[in-house]
């Protein structure tokens, strides 16, 4: 879904399964911006912010998680582990712009 | 809605144009007279007033109705006397206004139905005007001139002083001051003054740490939520004030830097700007007193529509050129690629801003509602307070219009069946005065109205006995308490153990739930005895367009509303778990939801069967409720363009509507929220079919 709409927006973008297969990604390429869902296999998303901001060339890469409505405690520990910010599942696609928008430059 | 229809009977178009008008100012005048009744002594507002019955006046003189001048001229007079400060506005004049106002309106409608009204028609009313005019002839005190008046607070602009000074957590988490202030700056007109008083010198320089600080000006129609909301991430990691201050005068010719404190003044030379919004909103200039009249036109709805329907057309033409031309080269070509994309933005952009043209705020619909609170709570001897929220909220003109019967309906009896007598409350540990709460919010693609009372709740025993007693369930029904409070949706059914003055006239529930489906939207309701009841209206924002994604199911294609799809996954093998009656589950993160297969309730064959083998699309409901819905596979995101089957063939179950995809073939829109209803109702049939012993499960 995120995939779509930011495709649609004209953005590049990488998709991987897991936090560690994320972390592969990043080793290899510089991007914009990160976007994680909390629960992944292998690694999850808060572990996988950890990572990201323990050093390294997206240090200071804005990350954003994806949360549900009930999921308040995450947005808390997702802030926490150094996110940017947070996106509420379900989401209206212009939301989502809207948001990331708000992080990463035009 | 009718054409125009020029030549052959102009005086008609003028009289419709009248009316038209004549609608607008009374509703003005109803939400300033709620208004002044909350607040005594509002001289604005009783200008207002007499603008609205003073433009009726002068229209109505130029096509002869005599009676409604003579009526309107009374009216008049009293409301001059008051403005300036001759009579006082007590109890007894109130009361004689809101009387005046429905006397008025009446003689309107009769205008405007081409009858001549009686000649003692509001006769006691114009006699209690008049007696009013005599009995306080002199003046009663010179104390109180309109000059002296509290201005009323415009509607218009608001100005915001916000104090933004960032930690350094804040640039640790990659969020950037610019682009929040940018957010700013699409709210209004932003005056940005950046505090450099914090920088060290250049040798006690830290690379990380934040020095800098910025005070901030926002003039924007916008509540505090929305400044909030564009500090939503990093409100812990900087000091943050967010203050309104005085508000900008409502006459544009009056100075305006005045109310403004001269931020700008102290600003460091170069780092202070001004930055206009990209275009005002058609609606932000209401209630800006005259300057409404000239910056906005009267406009026929018919050619609304059809622009509309003509966009619509455009998106549909425009996805399938888009189509055939992937199809056709193969993508070698950027330039044309870029292009479409381009094209496909403004498209959208296009559909936004037409769309936007019949947006208005529900506010209009809403106003109405504290009278009807006051009145029917006289009339039922009950003490009632309403409580409105979220008015701003904005939702298509036609919805609005046709909100307004349900909401009254809702109202009165909330008030009348759902409010208990203050005896019975104060019994019951309840303050004595009943409180309804009206609100509205945006929910996804939808709009939520939600009518609550903390009254008794539903009385299931009568209701059941109620409904055995009409034949509409029989008599050995075992019904859950929920499908005994939907029970008063149920076409003919009253419950109100004497049919009053106020409810009861044959109108129930369920002409509220057939308004409400006509809108494409539900009613629910849910109560709990003691506490209250709240009734829940889902009303589509627009009746026009939908972001949907395209599934497939054996050779059908189907949509689903995208803002509601959480998440789609293929789940293994041990996540699915057969229940007893035939149903299926997922299990996903511990919790259990159930499935869903599109192909068996709409009987699509050689479709998937296995969820394993397909694909499960996670939904949520409007209840806050999930569901997993199976299909073979995902198409892809689409934004369709809603054709009514209603209109074109009869109400499917299930289906809320259909739309032309980019290929040219028609696919229909599915209704997930009565896709439950819809499964649960086949599955009982098969259960009383194949295994009579589940049911009791």
């Amino acid at each position: 879904m995120v995939s779509y709409t930011l495709k649609g927006a004209g953005f590049e973008v990488l998709e991987a399964e897991d936090g560690v297969k994320a972390l592969g990604v990043l080793a290899n390429t510089r991007v914009d911006l990160i976007i994680t869902d909390i629960n992944m296999p292998n690694m999850d998303g808060v572990t996988l912010v950890k990572r990201v901001r323990a050093g390294g060339n997206h240090a200071s890469t804005p990350i954003l998680i994806l949360t549900t409505e009930s999921g308040d405690e995450r947005k808390a520990s997702g802030k926490a582990a150094g996110a940017t910010g947070w996106i509420v599942k379900p989401f209206a696609p212009e939301k989502l712009l809207s948001v990331v928008n708000k992080v990463c430059p035009a | 809605m009718s054409t125009p229809s020029f030549g052959s009977d102009e005086l008609a178009q003028f009289r419709r144009t009248f009316f038209e008008e004549c609608t607008e100012l009374l509703a003005d005048l109803e939400e300033r007279l709620g208004a002044l009744a909350a607040f005594s002594s509002d001289v604005e507002g009783l200008n207002a007033i007499f603008r609205a019955v003073h433009s009726v006046k002068a229209g109505a003189g130029a096509f002869g109705y005599t009676v409604l001048v003579g009526f309107a001229h009374r009216f008049e007079a009293l409301l001059d006397r008051l403005r300036d400060g001759k009579a006082e506005l007590d109890e007894r004049t109130l009361a004689a206004l809101v009387a005046a106002a429905d006397v008025f309106s009446a003689l309107v409608d009769l205008a405007r139905q081409g009858e001549t009204p009686a000649d003692d028609f509001g006769a006691d009313v114009a006699e209690e005007l008049c007696a009013l005019l005599d009995g306080e002839a002199a003046p009663a005190s010179a104390a109180r001139s309109a000059a002296s008046a509290p201005p009323a607070q415009p509607a218009g602009d608001r100005t915001y002083r916000i104090v933004f000074r960032p930690n350094a957590e804040l640039f640790r988490h990659a969020n950037e001051p610019l682009y929040l202030i940018r957010e700013l700056k699409g709210l209004g007109t932003l005056t940005v003054d950046c505090d450099l008083s914090r920088l060290p010198p250049f040798d006690a320089f830290a690379v990380d740490d934040a020095y800098l600080g910025w005070t901030m000006t926002l003039r924007a129609d916008c509540p505090p939520a929305a400044i909030a909301e564009v500090f939503e991430f990093v409100d812990d990691e900087c000091e943050l004030i967010v203050e309104e201050v005085g508000a900008v005068p409502a006459k544009p010719e009056e100075a305006v830097p005045a109310a403004v404190p001269e931020v700008t003044a102290t600003a460091i030379a170069g780092s202070s700007s001004e930055t206009k919004p990209a275009e005002s909103k058609p609606s932000d200039s209401k209630g800006a007193g005259k300057s409404a009249s000239i910056s906005s036109i009267r406009v026929d709805l018919y050619r609304v529509d059809r622009l509309v329907n003509m966009v619509g057309e455009l998106v549909i033409a425009q996805a399938m050129l888009a189509q055939q031309f992937t199809e056709s080269h193969d993508q070698d070509d950027p330039g044309a690629l870029q292009g479409f994309e381009h094209l496909a933005g403004l498209t959208r952009e296009l559909q936004e801003c037409v769309m936007a043209i019949r947006m208005q705020p529900v506010k209009s619909v809403f106003s109405r509602m504290p009278r009807l609170v006051r009145d029917v709570g006289h009339k039922t001897g009950k003490d009632v307070r309403l409580e409105m929220a979220g008015e701003q909220t904005e939702v298509d003109k036609t919805v609005i219009e046709e909100l307004a019967d349900p909401l009254t309906h809702m109202i009165r009896n909330a008030v009348d069946h759902g409010i208990e007598d203050a005896a019975t409350r104060l019994a019951a540990g309840k303050p004595a005065e009943g409180v309804i709460r009206l609100s509205a919010q945006h929910a996804g693609s939808n709009i939520l109205i939600h009518v609550e009372d903390d009254g008794a709740g539903l009385d299931r025993d009568r209701l059941l006995a109620k409904a055995i007693d009409k034949g509409i369930v029989p008599a050995s029904a075992k019904l859950s308490p929920e499908e005994i409070d939907e029970l008063i949706f149920a076409p003919g059914f009253s419950t109100a153990a004497a049919v009053t003055d106020v409810s009861g006239r044959g109108v129930g529930m369920d002409v509220v739930r057939r308004n409400v489906q006509a809108l494409g939207g539900r009613v629910q309701v849910m109560s709990t005895p003691g506490k209250g009841t709240r009734f829940t209206l889902v009303i589509p924002l627009t009746l026009a367009v939908l972001d949907g994604m395209v599934v497939a199911v054996g050779w059908e294609k189907y949509i689903l509303p995208l803002t509601s799809i959480v998440e789609s996954f293929r789940p293994g093998r041990g996540q699915i778990r057969v229940i007893p009656g035939g149903g299926e589950v997922v299990s996903i993160r511990g919790e259990f939801v159930r499935l869903i297969h599109l192909a068996r309730v709409f009987g699509v064959e050689e479709a998937v069967a296995d969820p394993c083998q397909g694909l499960v699309v996670l939904l949520e409901l409007a209840n806050g409720g999930k569901l997993g819905v199976v299909v073979d596979e995902l198409i892809g995101q689409q934004q369709v363009v809603i054709k009514s089957l209603q209109d074109n063939y009869d109400p499917v179950p299930g289906i809320s509507g259909a739309t032309i995809l980019g290929n040219g073939r028609v696919a229909l829109i599915v209704d997930i929220e009565e896709l439950t209803r819809l499964h649960d109702r086949s599955a009982r049939i098969a259960d009383t079919t194949r295994q009579p012993i589940a049911a009791n499960a």
